[in-house]
């Protein structure tokens, strides 16, 4: 394998991925901090490097409403958002995946107004987990390029045929710049053939699509759009294993394990933050201390067999949610939670909730995460739910 | 522009007997389903259909009873003209020839929630013929006002009283907005006149890039009007100058029907149950502003 690394951001990695999937329609509208990526992707088509239709919408809710009639002929689609977009696009979100339409999306994850903020966080893809979108979060530029390739593969899969969100941390992600290396055209082409599938209109076999149901069926319908989300789960494992055969790397599937192996204490994060952390456990274990990360890949289909299997062997989980549910606690912690109450044993848990609007999030507060969570193991302590590093008072 | 000369003509003596919307729930007399029955008729097997919310979508795929024999689907709401542009893109982009897609929408769906989506879609020149059956209300989910609902109806978000007379708000002028995007081909027509329709889907197939049929299409249950009378009623509405048949193309108006006298407004209104509570003073309005319509038209629009 020749190594062809370049020096580019998330945004024009996840731009040179489509490139490499071969989509056939592009449909997007521009918001901040996707339009880089969309931006490459028109000078692609322009240049013909990229033998794609891109459409010029006048809206989100008409990027996805396109690329959806674009799949329904069996053309393989591309499209793009973020934040206000993404919430925007909700109907057709939904739509999408009832429909089996396999689109392929970028989320340049932000923050959502009120107030304004362009800046990173997890509250805009967090709050559509119910959308029916397999969700993943990368950590780098380079695995946002590999989860492009990777996402048609398994979105388009026959047993899945579900759409599926590519979520890069806006900004810490989007627009940072890294050596990525760049998969050669020939072997994309034989690790993702081209789309061929049963569910579309066509003139050898018409079909009417997107119809209506009445009560008698439409349980049916979502019982196996639900069976199509948990089917995603072995297939994109063997996608990822025939990727890292191919190309070299893998990302272990739903979750990646971290210096878990004789954990006593693990946090849990999604995304770029997962690099400080592993900065912070390094620090922490030459000190002895048996600490470890639980990077969650997949928040859909969520990956419950990976947390309880690790809750069975810590003594304390920690959640960093980059996200709130008013009134109630982190969206990622109210999943892992779920997934921990199954198991016969008391894990020692607490939330810690911040990052939000760009808010960095430094060693410092992830030291002391960790440290709370060995408190909460040695002593009596109440689980709960921290804002951590506010600068207003509070009553606690 | 095409050479309409070349294109063939379509009429009742050699149209097709294949049909293409059968079998569907739609009201006795709905004039909706009419112009969705000729328009089909005319473009023929190589049609993708794409239909928003609304009662054509309603009453054709009731899973698993699909009235549709071509290609078709529902779209969202709002998204049924960039659903159409993904239709027509996608399939152009996978190496198909030889094919239209067609939008069918309300007048919701066209003038209000849908409206932006079109406007894209027309600046975008797609290749889409986008069909909007005009009934002048929301009548799948009961009859409520639409940006295309006349001046005085009775409908159920716009009820008559004391204090209202119905509607207070008048039609858009959709057809000179559409016009005013400078497409490629846009007509308005009128079930009540259903070779003119036809001749108009007929020029529509044969445009390339967008164009845009407004149709005029009855709804007895909205209406208040018989269900025999339905394409009677749609040729009064033309006949008594309330609705126009009319043409832009290469970036002119065309007049098609330009009656010495109109048959009385008045006649017209009677006979509809939204809109028998008109006082004569709201009738007025409604034949003034007719006037006021025509006399531009006219002056602009008549082939010198
Ligand atoms: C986003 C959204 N808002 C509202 C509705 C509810 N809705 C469905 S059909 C319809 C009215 C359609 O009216 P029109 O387009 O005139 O078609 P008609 O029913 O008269 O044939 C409405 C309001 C919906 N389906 N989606
Ligand atoms: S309510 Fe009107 S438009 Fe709807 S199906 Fe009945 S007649 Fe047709
Ligand atoms: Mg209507």
């Amino acid at each position: 394998m020749k190594n062809n690394k370049i020096f580019i951001s998330g945004d024009e990695a996840v731009a040179v991925g489509v490139k490499l999937s071969r989509p056939h329609v592009i449909a997007a509208y521009p918001i901040t901090p996707q339009t880089i990526t969309v931006e490459r992707l028109s000078d692609m088509v322009e240049a013909k490097e990229l033998d794609a239709e891109y459409m010029h919408v006048e809206s989100e809710h008409s990027a996805i409403s396109a690329t959806m009639g674009a799949s329904a002929v069996g053309a393989r689609t591309f499209t793009a958002s973020s934040s206000q977009g993404l919430l925007y696009m909700t109907e057709g979100l939904h739509y999408c995946s009832g429909g089996r339409y396999p689109v392929v999306m970028m989320n340049a994850n932000r923050s959502v107004a009120l107030p304004w903020s362009i800046y990173g966080d997890q509250r805009d893809s967090l709050s559509l987990l119910d959308s029916g979108w397999i969700q993943v979060y990368v950590e780098d530029a380079q695995e946002a390029l590999d989860m492009i390739i990777q996402a048609y593969k398994i979105a388009e899969h026959k047993d899945v045929l579900t759409p599926m969100m590519v979520n890069l941390d806006g900004f810490i992600l989007t627009h940072t710049y890294e050596l990525v290396d760049i998969p050669n055209q020939d072997e994309v082409d034989q690790f993702l053939p081209a789309f061929i599938t049963p569910n579309k209109m066509s003139f050898e076999d018409p079909k009417n699509l997107g119809f209506s149901s009445k009560p008698d069926d439409n349980t049916e319908f979502k019982y196996q759009q639900n069976e199509a989300m948990f089917n995603a789960i072995p297939v994109l494992q063997d996608v990822d294993k025939e990727f890292g055969s191919k190309f070299g790397r893998t990302y272990h599937g739903m979750v990646e394990e971290y210096k878990c192996e004789d954990a006593e204490v693990v946090l849990v994060a999604l995304g770029s933050v997962c690099g400080t952390v592993r900065v912070v456990i390094d620090n922490m274990r030459k000190a002895g201390k048996k600490v470890g990360l639980l990077k969650i890949r997949y928040m859909r289909p969520f990956p419950e067999a990976e947390v309880k299997a690790l809750g069975k062997r810590v003594k304390a989980m920690g959640v960093i949610d980059k996200d709130i549910s008013f009134g109630y606690e982190g969206t990622v912690y109210t999943n892992v939670n779920s997934a921990l109450s199954k198991i016969d044993k008391h894990v020692f848990k607490q939330n810690f909730v911040g990052g939000l609007g760009g808010r960095d999030i430094t060693k410092n507060e992830i030291e002391a995460m960790f440290n709370k969570l060995f408190l909460g193991i040695s002593s009596e302590q109440e689980e709960k739910v921290e804002f951590f590093s506010l600068n207003v008072e509070t009553n606690e | 522009m095409n050479n309409m000369l070349a294109i063939p003509k379509v009429n009742v003596k050699n149209m097709t007997d294949k049909e293409f919307f059968y079998g569907h729930k739609a009201c006795a007399g709905c004039g909706g389903s009419i112009a969705v029955r000729l328009a089909l008729k005319v473009l023929g097997e190589r049609t993708f259909a794409a239909l928003p919310a609304g009662c054509m979508s309603a009453v054709g795929f009731i899973y698993p009873q699909m009235a549709f024999n071509i290609n078709a689907l529902i779209t969202t709401f709002p998204g049924a003209a960039s659903m159409g542009s993904g239709i027509a893109v996608g399939a152009k982009a996978i190496g198909l020839k030889d094919f239209k897609t067609v939008v069918i929408a309300g007048d919701g769906g066209t003038a209000d929630i849908g409206f932006q989506a079109l406007s894209g879609m027309i600046d975008r020149n797609d290749d889409v013929l986008y069909i909007c059956y005009d009934n002048e209300a929301y009548m799948n989910t009961g009859i409520q006002k639409s940006g295309l609902t006349p001046y005085g109806t009775k409908t159920t978000t716009t009820p008559t009283g004391k204090n209202l007379p119905g509607s207070v708000t008048h039609k858009k002028n959709l057809f000179e907005i559409i016009a005013a995007h400078d497409i490629a081909y846009a007509a308005t027509a009128s079930i009540g006149y259903p070779q003119d329709f036809i001749n108009k889907v007929n020029k529509a197939k044969h445009t390339k890039g967008t164009s845009f049929i407004h149709v005029y299409a009855s709804c007895p249950t909205g209406w208040g009007t018989p269900t025999e009378t339905s394409v009677d009623i749609a040729k009064e509405a033309v006949d008594c100058g309330l609705i126009f048949l009319a043409e832009y193309e290469n970036g002119e108006y065309k007049l098609n029907r330009n009656p010495k006298n109109f048959k009385s407004v008045n006649d017209y209104l009677a006979k509809q149950g939204r809109f028998k509570h008109m006082s004569d003073r709201d009738i007025e309005i409604v034949s003034s502003n007719r006037d006021k319509k025509w006399e531009r038209m006219r002056k602009h629009w008549l082939q010198k």
